[in-house]
């Protein structure tokens, strides 16, 4: 196999991992303050992938302009899912919010299969199939763009958790709960705000991901595993975790696709998923509980 | 006398921080001693490596002539030790009598006779009329009761207990105390406290040994210990950093 | 032995488990065709449903990938059948054999190295999917293209290859939900019931008392998929297809578990109960819908959503033990 094709395909795959990793990065912001594992995860991005197809279709607005108004509104469901669904249940065990947001995910899924069908969908904008020459490589733009918006965003939230006031807050409430009551945070709203926050990400990565990838309501699970994978592999709760967690999948599941079967690749990123639960459950920049 | 436990100069560390270290004390056959502390002397640390939660990192513990140290909780049990912990662990879904019964199905071959010997445990403990209540809906000083009874039913040679007066009023103390006494006098149960109450050590216990900064800073009778310079210092010098 | 089956079962109780148990055996006979599917599917839930109650309800570790057992059983039992003309109740065995190992092995693996709670249920999903990818590939059973077993039309009963009429898969999985619910009273009033509720509650104070909590969850995990295995099995030779995407997928995980949770955790009757309402709440609207001339897809799981959100809001036990409490009929049914 030439080399140049294993690197293009490589690159490719470590691009397509950002973006995994800003959805990622939704889920470990979530629950590295609020605790709870938002089961719904991918749910949510495909609700942001079909809006920003919606705006598309109807309005002719690429998705890279509409990702913020999706983000906006993606911030809204998930302030609104924390304060109405998931504060009440902030103090019941594990099981019952697993089993809570496992209910809104399936909503979700089949409320948009209601919706939309069954059919995948995809936005095709006009550069979609537009490549920049790197030396010998060939690397789709829209893949490079992707990337780049989804490390600016990324590092927009780490600017906004290490220097903003509510980011400050919010930093406090994660690392002692009751400290943040005592000093009188108002822990419940930090905790929508947070939740607000970590689905923005999603929003975004949603809205981005049309560029890459077809959009059917049965991706939500597919994706929200996939989030699950990428954090547990980079340490639930840790940022910079998430990104790497995002490359290091995009790159296998690049490589799978490229060695073995492109439908076997996800069994490569549960395989490595398995090893990390088993060996360094606190993910690899993960910090022991 | 002879030993029961013996532990001889077991240290733990936590990243660094040593919780325990080299401390040794004997427990008698039929004896009850007290270990007692400023905060943070080491003393729950102690149990748990007696009790098989940690492995000590140095040092021996030997209990009825047998090694313990690096066993599991469960085999500790099987060996004879029962415990209780300074934070209650209720089974909270199941009812005072089906707690106890949890316990007693150690030595019971069945759950007949493991609800039998349950009720006569609670009974001795005098929580009879709690057996069909819920452990979440018991008050704080029955559920520290229920834990000295679910370990009880284990049937002990040497029963750990880990502050089960605190937060009880007098009268209720004074009836512990009683139940102990008589456990101790009646059964020939040996018993290893870690208490703050002062009253109950004093009325309890033959022997005390003082930990601080995880070390054994006295061992001796209860009014010698307490006139101890060490000890007295040690208590005192908590008193003024609090 | 067998007394502690009925030992502090109210009469009452008695009474209505035997009058619905004689609804059950009468009920070929009065519903239709549709009406039989309807109640196979109920007692497909409330069996299945039965046996991830072990793992979860009893000694509490939330399975969310019981779809792993069900579609090793299914496809074991399918392959020995159609390869090797294995009958279906020998291939039984050793789906079950084959469903418990890899439950001990998820078991080994996660309780050796402490992963519990929320990363074990993950664990369970990611062997799942694991699987279900594997499956798709694993040409013996002819991967994604899925797996048939003969289908014929059968004049006369064969119930020892499992060959036949609804109505004969009917009592066969009536039986087994029945012996099930009474395996499962056996395990929840004997020793080891005790432990598992003990390590439910509090791991630490259970381990304590002598307990190894270590070897008893394994045996909770075992039984729990072994029980599995079993339906999927029957699922096998009922409908006669399988295909990795649908047997070992994630949405099958919890459509299994939605029985036990609506029911209530960790009872008895709860599965049954709640796999009752779910099948028939599901059908309900879907004749609805049909009557009205929708056919939306989703429509039914949407709805699923809605009673389980509603549910795990508003009776976080589940629906049975309120309901137990009202009829008085005991705590551990």
């Amino acid at each position: 196999m030439p080399i140049d094709l294993i690197v293009t395909v490589a690159v490719q795959g470590i691009l397509t991992g950002l973006v995994y990793g800003l959805m990622a990065l939704g889920l470990s912001v979530i629950f590295g303050v609020v605790r709870v594992v938002n089961f719904a995860h991918g749910e949510m991005m495909t609700i942001a992938s079909y809006a920003a197809i919606v705006a598309f279709g109807a309005w002719n607005i690429d998705p890279l302009v509409s990702m913020i108004p999706i983000a906006v509104l993606l911030f809204a469901l998930g302030y609104a899912m924390q304060a109405a669904l998931i504060n009440p249940f902030i103090n019941r065990p594990e099981h019952s919010q697993f089993i809570l947001l496992a209910a809104v995910a399936i909503i979700m899924v089949n409320g948009l299969l209601m919706i939309f069908g069954p059919d995948a969908r995809n936005v095709l904008v006009d550069y979609a199939l537009d490549s920049i020459e790197v030396g010998p490589l060939l690397i789709d733009k829209v893949r490079v763009i992707t990337a780049t918006l989804a490390l600016a965003i990324t590092a927009g939230l780490f600017a906004f958790f290490k220097l903003s006031r509510i980011g400050k807050a919010i930093r406090a409430c994660a690392d002692n709960h009751m400290g943040a009551l005592v000093v009188g945070l108002n822990v419940k709203r930090l905790y929508a705000l947070t939740f607000g926050i970590g689905s923005a990400c999603v929003g975004a990565a949603g809205a981005m991901m049309t560029l890459l990838i077809d959009t059917t309501p049965n991706v939500g699970p597919v994706f929200t595993l996939q989030a699950f994978v990428i954090v547990i592999i980079g340490g639930l709760g840790s940022m910079p975790g998430a990104l790497l967690g995002g490359v290091l999948i995009g790159l296998t599941e690049a490589m799978a696709g490229l060695f073995f079967a492109p439908s076997a690749k996800t069994m490569f990123g549960v395989a490595i998923l398995i090893l990390v639960l088993l060996f360094r459950p606190q993910g690899l920049l993960g910090r022991k509980a | 006398m002879t030993a029961l436990l013996t532990v001889e100069g077991i240290s733990k560390s936590f990243r660094g921080l040593r919780a325990v270290d080299r401390a040794s004390l004997i427990v008698p056959k039929g004896g009850i001693v007290s270990l007692i502390g400023p905060n943070g002397a080491g003393k729950t640390t102690c149990f748990n490596m007696i009790a098989g939660v940690f492995k000590p990192d140095e040092g021996s513990i030997t209990f009825a002539g047998q090694s313990i140290a690096g066993l599991r909780p469960d085999q500790i049990c099987h060996a004879g030790i029962g415990r209780t912990f300074q934070i209650v662990k209720p089974f909270k879904e199941l009812t005072a009598l089906e707690n106890v019964i949890v316990g007693a199905l150690r030595t019971e071959p069945s759950t007949r006779l493991a609800r039998k010997k349950a009720e006569g445990v609670l009974d001795q403990l005098g929580m009879l009329d709690k057996r069909d209540q819920p452990a979440a809906q018991l008050t704080l000083p029955e559920r520290k009761r229920l834990e000295v009874a679910r370990a009880l039913a284990t049937d002990p040679t040497l029963l750990l207990l880990d502050e089960v007066m605190a937060g009880l009023r007098p009268t209720e103390i004074n009836q512990m105390v009683a139940v102990f006494r008589e456990l101790n006098a009646k059964q020939g149960l040996t018993i290893l406290l870690i208490e703050h109450v002062m009253r109950a050590v004093m009325a309890l216990s033959q022997h005390v040994v003082v930990l601080h900064h995880g070390q054994v800073i006295a061992d001796g009778a209860p009014e010698q210990v307490v006139r101890d310079p060490a000890v007295l210092e040690c208590y005192l010098g908590e008193e003024a950093e609090v | 032995m067998i007394a502690r089956l009925t030992e502090g079962v109210p009469q009452r109780a008695l009474i209505l488990l035997g009058l619905l148990l004689a609804a059950m055996l009468a009920a070929p006979l009065l519903v239709g065709d549709y009406g039989l599917s309807v109640l196979i599917l109920v007692l497909y839930f409330a069996y299945t449903g039965q046996a991830w109650n072990v793992m979860m309800g009893f000694a509490g570790q939330l399975s969310l990938g019981h779809s792993l057992y069900v579609g090793i059983g299914a496809y074991a039992a399918a392959a020995l059948y159609v390869h090797y003309g294995i009958g279906p109740w020998l291939g039984v065995w050793i789906a079950i054999l084959l469903s418990m190992s890899a439950g001990l092995v998820i078991g080994f693996l996660a309780f050796r190295f402490g992963i519990g709670g929320v990363y074990f249920a993950l664990l369970t999903i990611a062997f799942a999917e694991f699987t279900r990818v594997g499956f798709d590939h694993f040409t013996w059973v002819n991967g994604s293209g899925g797996f048939f077993l003969p289908v014929a039309q059968y004049s006369i009963n064969d119930p020892l290859n499992l060959r036949g009429s609804p109505t004969m898969f009917y009592y066969i999985l009536l039986g087994i939900t029945v012996l099930a619910f009474l395996f499962c009273r056996w395990l929840l009033t004997g020793r080891i019931g005790y432990y598992w509720l003990a390590i439910r509650e509090e791991p630490e104070a259970a381990q304590t008392l002598g307990i190894n909590v270590f070897r008893y969850k394994m045996i909770a995990v075992a039984i729990s998929a072994g029980m599995t295995a079993l339906s999927g099995v029957f699922f096998a030779f009922y409908y006669n297809n399988l295909f990795p995407e649908q047997i070992f997928s994630m949405n099958r995980s919890i459509e299994l578990i939605l029985g036990p949770i609506i029911g209530g955790i960790g009872s008895l009757f709860g599965p049954i109960l709640g796999a009752v309402v779910l099948t028939l709440l599901a059908e309900g609207l879907t004749d609805i819908m049909a009557a009205l001339g929708y056919e939306l897809p989703g429509v039914k799981l949407v709805f699923y959503g809605l009673c389980l959100l509603v549910v795990v809001m508003y009776l976080p036990n589940g629906i049975w033990p309120p309901l137990r409490k009202w009829l008085g009929l005991g705590e551990r049914l």
